[in-house]
């Protein structure tokens, strides 16, 4: 297992090894795409990108492949969110955007420009934990900690859009996220203990 | 991820004409190209959902990357249905309040996508056109039939998940949920491509592998859905979806059942199964059964009957036929009850 990771590193980082030789070439394109249409071309390489995250404005050059969790993580040291399957499917790299919950493994950082997104790093006041991450302590809500992150930003999402749920809505509003030490019932506890406490 | 360069397009023109391959790309032809097992070098990019997990899997290895998030993001009624734009988010579409009250089926299907954040993120755009989950075709290490290799590693492979309709050569199951009600409505898609806008009926869009080994439709590479158009509903329809899990998971089967009804007489109906099939499967021999009869226990079990009376299982999936049989009852009994 260990030994067909190291592998596939190896061998993606030889696949972006040809890329980046063969990136030069597509580039000559450039003046012949320009001449049939004004649409802007970004890339294949580095492209300067603005992205706000908890309030505050970061600029910074990624190439149009980065994702937004790999800018945030790697670029930025905006490290909260997690980087657990990148495909999708565990979210422990849930952001907020616009009052939603989004995977950020799956959206490309050049797309998240223009957007408010919000993660588990903006959320305590100084020292003062927010309600809810209060909440997961007070409630047994984690152990290992790697999917704490993203259920507490899916619970934020949840209670602000909704301050009191149901057991029932709490349940389907979390469903997008995956805990491996099965902290699951904690978690649920939590959602719910801070019914109306979401805004704090 | 092979890098790529990216483009923005605010609208359909736009996205067409950055689909469209150049006079570098050979010929031009790119349907060529993408029948050959060729992967188009021009992809668009609704929500990223699929794209993007295909993209870090090297199973898609675009140059160019054409961002559609600028197409249509409305639902507007007319001619007695609705007409929703392929860049609509699936959660928006959940929520619609004319999509819950006249096709509950299709929002049952949506409410039951993957998990909130991938129905936050994805379209029906996007949906629509996800590529197959099978895991031989998601795993670059296996060149299989569909990526031009010389055979289907499902056959003698883990097929627990794979069609039990179609006799192959591949044996996908369509991955589309919201597909499945569209057909049952009898939806068409608007698709734009360098010709213009045409409409396809869904019932046609979808292909078998013996028709279009490569895709799973009749799109060209610089075509772009841009609505599903839905004509009024019958007076009863609903979904019903099996899962393995409730939430981070494909359906085992489903169905969808449309029904016009005379008082409480069935006077016509419409049942396609999903996840059962390459495409979503129309069962005309159960729906003309339903014709002319009230929905009881009994003949929701016979219909049911009839829509699994061709399957062909797999080494390993024999149990679905039993599953689709269930999806297609409860759908009935639902749509009865509706
Ligand atoms: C864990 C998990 C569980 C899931 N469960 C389900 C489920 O239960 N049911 C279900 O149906 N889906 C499920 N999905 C799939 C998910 O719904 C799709 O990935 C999503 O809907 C794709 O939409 P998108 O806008 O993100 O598409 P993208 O990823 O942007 O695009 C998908 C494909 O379609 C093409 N494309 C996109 N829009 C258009 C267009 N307008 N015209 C032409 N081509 C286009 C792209 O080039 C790409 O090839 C699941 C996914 C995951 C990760
Ligand atoms: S079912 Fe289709 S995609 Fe899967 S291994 Fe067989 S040929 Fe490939
Ligand atoms: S890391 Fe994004 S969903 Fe798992
Ligand atoms: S606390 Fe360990 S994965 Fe959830």
């Amino acid at each position: 297992m260990a030994r067909k990771k190291i592998d596939e590193s190896r061998r993606d980082f030889l696949k972006t090894v040809g890329v980046v030789a063969s990136a030069s070439a597509s580039l000559t394109i450039a003046p012949e795409a320009r001449a049939r249409q004004a649409l802007a071309t970004l890339g294949p390489g580095e492209v300067p990108v603005t992205l706000t995250i908890n309030g505050r404005r970061h600029q910074l050059n990624v190439e149009p492949r980065v994702t937004l969790l790999d800018a945030m993580r790697t670029r930025l040291e905006i490290t909260g969110q997690k980087r657990v399957c990148d495909r999708g499917a565990c979210g422990a790299c849930t952001v907020i955007i616009e009052g939603r919950t989004y995977y950020s493994c799956s959206m490309l950082a050049i797309e998240a420009q223009g957007k408010n997104i919000r993660t588990v790093d903006g959320l305590a006041n100084g020292s003062t934990l927010h309600p809810v991450q209060q909440a997961f302590c007070d409630n047994d809500g984690l152990m290992c900690g790697f999917c704490t992150p993203g259920f507490v930003m899916a619970t934020v999402a949840l209670l602000e859009k909704n301050p009191n749920p149901t057991p029932e809505q709490a349940k389907r509003a979390l469903d997008g996220n995956l805990c491996r030490c099965g902290t699951n019932i904690g978690v649920l506890k939590a959602a719910l203990a801070v019914k109306g406490g979401a805004r704090g | 991820m092979k890098t790529f360069s990216y483009v923005n397009a605010t609208n359909e023109k736009e996205a067409v004409a950055a689909l469209s391959p150049s006079t570098r790309d050979g010929h031009g032809d790119a349907l060529a190209a993408a029948r050959s097992g060729h992967q188009p070098s021009k992809v668009p990019i609704a929500g990223g959902m699929d794209l993007l997990g295909l993209m870090k899997d090297y199973i898609v290895s675009p140059d160019r990357v054409v961002s559609i998030k600028g197409l249509d993001q409305t639902i507007a009624s007319g001619d007695g249905g609705l007409r929703i734009g392929a860049a609509v988010k699936i959660a928006d579409l959940a929520e619609h309040a004319a999509a819950r009250k006249m096709y509950p089926a299709l929002v049952t299907a949506a409410e039951g996508v993957g998990t909130p954040q991938i129905r936050n993120m994805g379209t029906v755009g996007g949906n629509i056109m996800q590529r197959p989950r099978c895991w031989y075709f998601r795993n670059e290490e296996f060149n299989c039939l569909k990526k031009g290799g010389s055979r289907c590693f499902a056959v003698d492979g883990e097929n627990q998940f794979h069609a039990i309709f179609g006799d192959g050569p591949c044996h996908i199951v369509h991955p589309s949920s919201l597909a499945v009600p569209v057909i049952a409505y009898g939806g068409r898609f608007r698709v734009a491509g360098p010709n213009g806008a045409r409409e396809i009926d869904a019932g046609e869009f979808f292909q078998m592998p013996n028709a279009n080994l490569y895709g799973e439709n009749v799109l060209q590479p610089n075509e772009i859905v841009t609505h599903v158009i839905l004509p009024a509903p019958g007076q009863r329809s609903a979904s019903y979806e099996v899962r393995f899990k409730q939430s981070h998971d494909w359906p085992l089967a489903a169905a969808s059942v449309n029904l016009v009804m005379s008082g409480s007489t069935v006077k016509s109906a419409r049942i396609v199964m999903g996840a059962v099939a390459p495409i979503p499967w129309r069962v005309q021999a159960a729906e003309r059964m339903l014709a002319g009869k009230t929905i009881t226990e009994g003949v929701a079990t016979d219909v049911a009957n009839a829509a699994v009376a061709g399957a062909r299982p797999m080494t390993g999936n024999q149990y679905k036929i039993q599953i689709a049989r269930t999806a297609v009852k409860r759908a009935v009994l639902a749509a009865g009850r509706a």
